[in-house]
């Protein structure tokens, strides 16, 4: 008995592991409104540099870091996350969050190439944890509307806004 | 094999982890809540619990009395967003989620618009941008009417009303024949943003040089230098004076001043003098033998 639920705890955590590291992503860059050519190699980077910011909102809310932050967000994104930050750490919790699948789609070039808009339904787990105690593992879908806007060799996100699906 | 403590104490943490969804039970609290508003989550049996809100713009966590209504004022979710309401209690967790939504009213534009110094008569030549926000920073998504004018002191302005779609619109209007500064305004919901268009003056359309021989010089002088509109072309843009002649060329580059461009050149007798500026070929004179 204790060997079945050692097995079945084992691959629960080996599981979410694997989702953390290699979260299944759909790219959909056919209805791309606005006059500018979006060019893959611009959509690539855009994209990579987006699922990239998971990591690092993960990153950040599971160690209660805003410093953490900087490299991928920036305006009213990266003011809002470093102030959930701020008041997890003041109430004593930490939220792990883990991206298990992103369906993007580009919808929004700017003309003037200055702001990419993706709008990415989502599937992923919260993890809450309060003091030293594990509260709870979360499973969460939404619809994010992002705004990226370059800045020296990256993209970053300006606006990450979810509501439901 | 016998499994360590360690081993032992992460795997009872785990198993106390699962979705508590699953628990079957239900917290009273709305689908949606507005950005800012006041709203209430209704818990059911009795005891004590620990209420988290989690979200990615803002966290609440509040002890709590099971069986009570939990009161939040307006102002404490601002964010809008899709959030946890947690219940923790020592029977188990339930969970649902929400959504904050933005405020209805626009209350900042976010207008990008370039380019900021462009010439006159390029059509589609001008595009403007706007993210519209309402008063807590939240993107409104829900579909709103943007009205972009561009206008000018000497002309009739150029009107464009877009929808907006997850936020967002956008447009494209032409320069104008008329140099100057323009307005390029995005207004919805009255909240408005402005931004400054210079339309300069487009490339030389006819250049026309007349000559007047002083001795052993010869003065070349433009008429005044006008694009195709009209509009005077700017002060600094640079004239070619080419004089070719038996056995060589001159070539002298002036800046624009006042309108022409004028330079002392040698007269080589039979000598061909041309003027051009940019790709625009002004007329050429040939010098007497």
């Amino acid at each position: 008995m204790l060997k079945t639920f050692l097995i079945v705890c084992v691959s629960l955590a080996a599981s979410v592991d694997l989702a953390a590291a290699q979260a299944v992503v759909r790219v959909d860059a056919a209805h791309v409104k606005g006059p500018r050519t979006l060019n893959e190699q611009t959509r690539t980077a855009a994209i990579r540099d987006y699922l990239q910011s998971w990591q690092t909102l993960s990153n950040a809310l599971a160690q209660n870091r805003a410093d953490l932050l900087d490299a991928d967000f920036v305006g009213t994104a990266r003011d809002r996350l470093a102030n959930t930050i701020r008041e997890q750490a003041a109430l004593g919790i930490r939220t792990h969050y883990r991206d298990r699948a992103h369906d993007i789609q580009v919808v929004f070039y700017s003309p003037e190439g200055l702001s990419i808009e993706l709008i990415d339904t989502a599937d992923y787990d919260v993890e809450l944890t309060d003091g030293n105690q594990a509260v709870t593992i979360e499973p969460a879908h939404a619809r994010y509307i992002v705004v990226l806007t370059p800045s020296e060799v990256r993209w970053r996100v300006r606006v990450l806004q979810a509501d439901s699906d | 094999m016998k499994p360590g403590p360690l081993l032992l104490a992460g795997a009872f943490a785990l198993a106390s982890m699962q979705p508590a969804s699953a628990q079957g039970k239900s917290l009273g609290l709305p689908k949606t809540v507005q950005a800012g508003s006041a709203f209430t989550i209704q818990s059911s049996g009795s005891g004590k619990a620990t209420l988290y809100i989690i979200g990615l713009g803002e966290v609440l966590k509040r002890n709590v009395q099971l069986g009570e209504a939990q009161f939040f004022p307006a102002g404490s979710l601002n964010d809008a967003g899709h959030y946890l309401a947690i219940l923790a209690q020592p029977g188990g967790e339930e969970t649902e989620s929400f959504d904050v939504v933005p405020a209805s009213a626009p209350m900042r534009l976010s207008f990008l618009a370039k380019p900021s110094r462009l010439p006159v008569n390029l059509h589609d030549g001008i595009t403007g941008a706007a993210y519209v926000f309402d008063s807590y920073g939240n993107l409104v998504v829900a579909p709103m009417p943007v009205s972009f004018e561009l206008s000018s002191p000497s002309s009739t302005g150029q009107r464009d009303t877009v929808a907006t779609q997850n936020g967002a619109a956008w447009t494209e209007m032409d320069s104008t024949g008329q140099q100057g500064t323009d307005q390029f305004t995005a207004q919805a919901g009255g909240v408005s943003d402005r931004r400054i268009i210079k339309q300069v003056p487009g490339d030389p359309c006819a250049l026309k040089m007349s000559a007047q021989q002083s001795g052993q010089q010869i003065h070349l002088q433009t008429d005044p230098v006008r694009d195709c509109s009209g509009n005077a072309v700017l002060d600094g843009t640079i004239v070619t004076f080419t004089e070719a002649y038996d056995g060589g060329q001159s070539t002298v580059d002036v800046p624009l001043k006042h309108g022409i461009a004028e330079v002392l050149m040698p007269a080589h007798p039979g000598a061909t003098l041309s003027v051009a500026s940019g790709v625009v070929l002004g007329n050429q004179i040939h010098l007497g033998s």
